[in-house]
């Protein structure tokens, strides 16, 4: 196993350059603005795009954090928030990287296509720690719905977050923290989307 | 005959729900610590050490452990000598929504489940499972099961002749295959034998075991001990990061089974491995 570099301090909105230095494995320290979207939440984005709609939130440079949170307890900004199984998402994450999105944060591995699109479009994929839920809590400091109120707990929250902390799971190069993941070839990577 | 009150046994399921989503199991909380101190990936360490953190700040903050606080599984074990006034499921369900409204703990059913619009509102119905027992008591055990450790589970039917090799080679792919999405290191049930369901049964069960307590039985203890050697060989380690420890302890039940049939069901519970019991 890799040694474990130093925690890498990121801050919203996020530059191409500032995805591009991560490397799988690092620990980072995630600041400002994060949307949370689930399966429900990407189905209805990947509506909109398909009918040519405008989103509800802005994606350039933003990260979206596969989280469906408890409700937040009374004088407090969120409830429990770890992160969601990502790969629930992966038919749809290659629609909103095209829209800008540098980063996912989620739980557990994904789909080769997914890797390939992170490295076309020059984004990561971060693993915050699952299930640690009221831990994760305490780096929200404030929180409101922004779009698809209706949907409850799989509405798209706005969190504003301090030092959440993750690691990097795919960077931008292909590189994987995760176990027998060989990273994509060039011919894999080169293509303008992958067939789904 | 004793006569048991549905109030009675909503306010000790409500009880059981907060109780069971805010403090993690000490058996549980001694395993992670047990795991953090032998882990040898510094990563590994990293999530062990959160996962400690999070479970004490989830009992000081009156948080629950896991934004996915599950649908409720709801063990009750009635003795032959009490009867229940009313309706059982419904004295459950009342106290599972009395908990899941009172408390921040996410709503997480779907009436319909092909209807993503049907969320009931409160968290009901829960999952009952109900055995008859000696005496004139009611035992009450409830288990939030979040959906990405259910979603791990898998059930085959093997091959009488692919016995225990069977057994190990499936629950090993499964478990490789599923990575770190199923939030561990946690506990691995294993059902074998009966029907399909009755493993499937005995899966869940076994997940609700305390850790510590091997099969009383010395080769289900010993098919328990290679299980859990090959899992945690695996490295796939905390959160699938990597590492030592994937499964805190595996767990096999059995039931006598058709001697044309194997049926084996695994079923996986994370670290968050809520549960809470208490009787009347």
């Amino acid at each position: 196993m890799r040694e474990q570099p130093g925690r890498v301090q990121l801050r919203t909105p996020l530059s191409k350059a500032s995805v591009a230095e991560l490397r799988a494995g690092q620990v980072v320290a995630l600041s400002g603005v994060v949307y949370t979207a689930r399966d429900a939440a990407h189905q209805r984005l990947a509506a909109a795009l398909a009918e040519g709609r405008r989103l509800p939130v802005d994606l350039a440079g933003a990260v979206i954090y596969y989280c469906g949170p408890a409700p937040a307890p009374p004088g407090r900004p969120a409830g429990s928030c770890g992160p969601t199984t990502s790969a629930r998402m992966d038919p749809y994450t290659e629609a909103v990287l095209e829209q800008g999105v540098a980063a996912t944060i989620g739980k557990g591995n994904r789909s080769r296509a997914v890797r390939q699109a992170l490295v076309r479009h020059g984004a990561v994929y971060l693993v915050a720690v699952g299930g640690a839920g009221a831990l994760l809590a305490r780096h929200v400091r404030a929180a409101r719905v922004v779009a698809y109120e209706d949907l409850g707990p799989e509405a798209i929250h706005e969190f504003e977050v301090e030092d959440l902390p993750a690691v990097v799971g795919y960077d931008a190069h292909g590189g994987a923290v995760f176990a027998g993941e060989e990273p994509p070839s060039a011919r894999e990577t080169s293509t303008a989307r992958s067939e789904r | 005959m004793r006569t048991i009150t549905t109030d009675e046994i909503s306010q000790l399921v409500a009880e059981l729900c907060r109780r069971a989503n805010f403090h993690l199991p000490e058996d549980v909380v001694g395993a992670l610590e047990r795991a953090r101190e032998a882990e040898r990936s510094e990563r590994g360490r990293w999530v062990l050490d959160s996962l400690l953190e999070n479970a004490a700040e989830a009992a000081r903050e009156s948080l629950p452990l896991c934004q996915d606080t599950g649908l409720v599984v709801c063990f009750v074990r009635l003795g032959r000598d009490a009867r229940v006034e009313g309706d059982l499921g419904e004295a459950v369900d009342a106290g599972v929504r009395q908990a899941y409204t009172t408390w921040p703990l996410r709503k997480s059913v779907l009436a319909d489940p092909l209807d993503r619009a049907s969320n009931t509102g409160d968290n009901t119905p829960a999952v009952l499972g109900l055995e008859l027992v000696e005496g004139d008591g009611l035992e009450v055990q409830v288990v939030p099961k979040g959906g990405g450790s259910e979603n791990a589970g898998a059930a085959w039917m093997l091959s009488p002749s692919e016995g225990e090799e069977g057994i190990v080679a499936r629950i090993e792919r499964q478990v490789r295959e599923q990575g770190g999405k199923w939030c561990p290191p946690g506990i691995v049930g294993v059902g074998v034998g009966g029907t399909l369901e009755r493993a499937a049964d005995l899966a869940k069960r076994a997940v609700t075991r305390p850790i510590g307590g091997a099969h009383p039985e010395a080769k289900w203890a010993a098919l328990e001990a290679r299980l859990l050697r090959t899992i945690n060989a695996t490295g796939i380690g905390p959160m699938g990061l990597g590492g030592d420890t994937t499964a805190l302890a595996v767990h096999v039940e059995y039931h006598a089974c058709h001697l044309a049939s194997l049926p084996v069901a695994v079923s996986f519970q994370c670290h968050a491995a809520r549960r809470a019991a208490g009787r009347l």
